[in-house]
């Protein structure tokens, strides 16, 4: 757990950074800051580890009270991921994940073969633990910042805004990742983003900081999103937010059995699958490819990847709405495809069958809150 | 001419005994390296210190350049006309000779030690901080590793400009390569003036590709590019995939 009472953080000339802030980041939970430039959130964040030291305030890390222990020593337990990596450019990725362990004075061999096994955890090969830095790519050195952030199995990790300098693919993948290992290591997370769609993303709890360093809101994201609690908050958080709130409503769809093509069945057999015209073909796991147009395909021809409509996004049947809002709304055949945990096809649904869901379940919160 | 300083280097006995090139090289060597090590004594921590704090940049650029701009020359008669009543009888020309090849190197050595310093990537050096590095151990685990390439290059220079202006400890009856140019110049022999010219030449050059060799070696690949491995390529960019149908 981190605790901040009344930190203020106040520069000799006057700005005030940080402003009497007072949160809880509960233990085994990500806690995300966000807000906009200068609100104090990196700010708050180095105070944790003493980079920067709070001009009053106590910051308690679990029971202990950071500002009396040595600062090196804090540090060396916290992990630390930030923007650039800041990887060391004269190290070997492996050398680079090893620091920590290294600096505590452990044995040298299995400190390295521990930050292999990191790197694999953190999906990189292990091949690359004989290169430098400058040989990796951006996404690439930033999961090697956050091996070696783990390289000591800190309870507490700090992430300044750690995914924010790599291309919208990759920082997704990341964040995916992310996720997956938070899932397993079950660490004590502050991170810090300016993005409110990662915020919402990946936080269990989502700290919104106004200018001048005071704290607007702390919630869960979908509190945040479906009820801000003031004009600061709504703004910041923008616009589609009742669409994008729908991301955390998961509800039971009953999904119609869809009749699947395979590559290299005749235009016959897709005109019989088809419905409204299109028909979804699957791979031999019935992993959905793609939908093909039944008109598309002449007499005699065979379905081909070409031929494949690939526009429609995939909804794990697990997951939330607005995943499978988003399949009905992107296919072309306007039904939404559903996945299992192995990517192989549950069926499909139609945007209003997904909307009348939302709606029945909204409804039925309204009802309750009234009741 | 030219082959008349051949003949004059080729001459075995001009390489032999107290006035021999032999002799005259190894003087060269001793004075030029000398220097160079308080030059290593005074550079090197002042710019380290500079470059990790951040202190005193502004001032002490200022210093080290206005010594670059104090004439050699000029400042070695000056220092033996001036001091040697109060030197000790071995270092009434030595002292002044080491003192001002000092002042020569010097500049080069401090402002590529703290630029080198300065300029080592800000992420870096704050997650070094941020995961519990002292500051001793950011300044020689990171600071100076990666500070090295610009470090010994003004090692480099300050060597050469050293070596190449070591020749003026004859004018004040020392020795060293410079004792023939100087004698040669005024014995109108001008095989043995060109000769010694040729020769601190040649020191140069020889010495300047000892530091090239000793940079490629402690210097880390990671920093000049020199990799074992082929370079990132097709195989590094991989496992980067999205959804959809």
């Amino acid at each position: 757990m981190i605790k901040f009472e009344s930190v203020v953080k106040k520069y000799p000339d006057g700005t005030v950074a940080v402003n009497g802030l007072d949160l809880v980041a509960p233990s085994g939970k990500i806690t995300v800051f966000v807000g906009p430039s200068g609100c104090g959130k990196t700010t708050s964040l180095r105070m944790i580890n003493r980079m920067i030291e709070p001009t009053s305030g106590t910051i308690w890390l679990d029971d202990q009270d950071t500002g009396k222990v040595d600062a090196s020593t804090l540090r060396r337990g916290i992990g630390y991921v930030i923007q650039h990596a800041g990887l060391f450019p004269h190290r070997t990725i492996v050398d680079n994940v090893a620091t920590v362990p290294l600096l505590l004075g452990r044995d040298k061999k299995k400190a390295r073969s521990q930050a292999i096994e990191l790197m694999e955890r953190v999906g990189l090969p292990a091949s690359f633990a004989k290169r430098y830095p400058a040989q990796l790519s951006g996404g690439q050195q930033q999961r090697v910042g956050v091996a070696r952030a783990l390289a000591a199995d800190p309870p507490v990790m700090l992430m300044d805004e750690p995914f924010s300098a790599v291309d919208p693919v990759v920082r997704a993948e990341l964040q995916d990742e992310f996720l997956r290992l938070q899932s397993e290591l079950g660490k004590t997370i502050i991170f810090v983003t300016h993005d409110i769609d990662e915020a919402v993303k990946l936080g269990d709890q989502v700290a919104v900081l106004k200018v001048g360093g005071t704290l607007a809101q702390l919630a869960s994201p979908a509190t945040l999103l479906t009820d801000p609690v003031d004009d600061f908050v709504a703004g910041f958080v923008g616009r589609d937010r009742g669409y994008r709130a729908l991301g955390f409503e998961s509800g039971q769809l009953d999904p119609d059995t869809e009749q699947t093509v395979k590559l290299g069945d005749d235009a016959a057999a897709v005109g019989r699958a088809a419905r409204d015209g299109w028909s979804l073909a699957v791979d031999d796991a019935r992993r959905p490819l793609g939908w093909v147009r039944a008109a598309a395909l002449a007499e005699g021809k065979q379905v081909t990847p070409e031929l494949l409509h690939r526009g429609g996004t995939l909804a794990p049947v697990s997951g939330s709405l607005r995943g499978a809002l988003d399949a009905a709304l992107s296919s072309p055949a306007g039904r939404g495809v559903l996945i299992d945990d192995n990517g192989a096809l549950v069926g499909t649904v139609t945007a209003s069958e997904v909307v009348q869901r939302i709606e029945s379940q909204l409804a039925g919160r309204r009802n309750g809150s009234d009741g | 001419m030219i082959s008349s300083v051949f003949s004059w280097l080729g001459d075995g006995a001009n390489w032999s005994g107290p006035d021999g090139i032999t002799h005259r090289l190894v003087q060269h060597l001793e004075y030029s390296f000398g220097a160079l090590v308080f030059v290593l004594i005074i550079g090197i921590p002042l710019g380290l210190y500079i470059g990790h704090t951040g202190k005193g940049g502004v001032a002490i650029a200022g210093v080290a350049n206005a010594l670059r701009a104090l004439p050699t020359f000029g400042l070695l008669l000056y220092l033996v006309i001036a001091y040697s009543g109060n030197l000790p009888t071995d270092w009434i020309y030595l002292g002044p000779a080491l003192f001002v090849l000092v002042v020569l190197g010097v500049p080069a050595v401090l402002s590529n030690t703290y630029a080198g310093v300065q300029n080592v990537d800000p992420a870096a050096r704050d997650a070094a901080r941020g995961m519990g590095m002292t500051g001793m151990q950011v300044l020689w685990r990171v600071e100076v590793p990666n500070a090295l390439p610009l470090i010994i290059s003004g090692i480099r220079s300050s060597l050469l400009q050293i070596v190449a202006t070591a020749t003026i400890a004859a004018y004040v009856t020392l020795g060293g390569l410079g004792r023939f140019m100087i004698d040669g110049l005024s014995q109108r022999d001008y095989a043995q003036m060109a000769g010694g010219a040729v020769l601190v030449g040649l020191l140069a050059v020889a010495l300047d590709l000892v530091m090239a060799v000793i940079q490629r070696y402690v210097v880390s690949r990671g920093i000049t590019g020199r990799y074992a491995l082929p370079a990132a390529s097709a195989d590094v960019v991989a496992a980067e995939s999205s959804v959809s149908v």
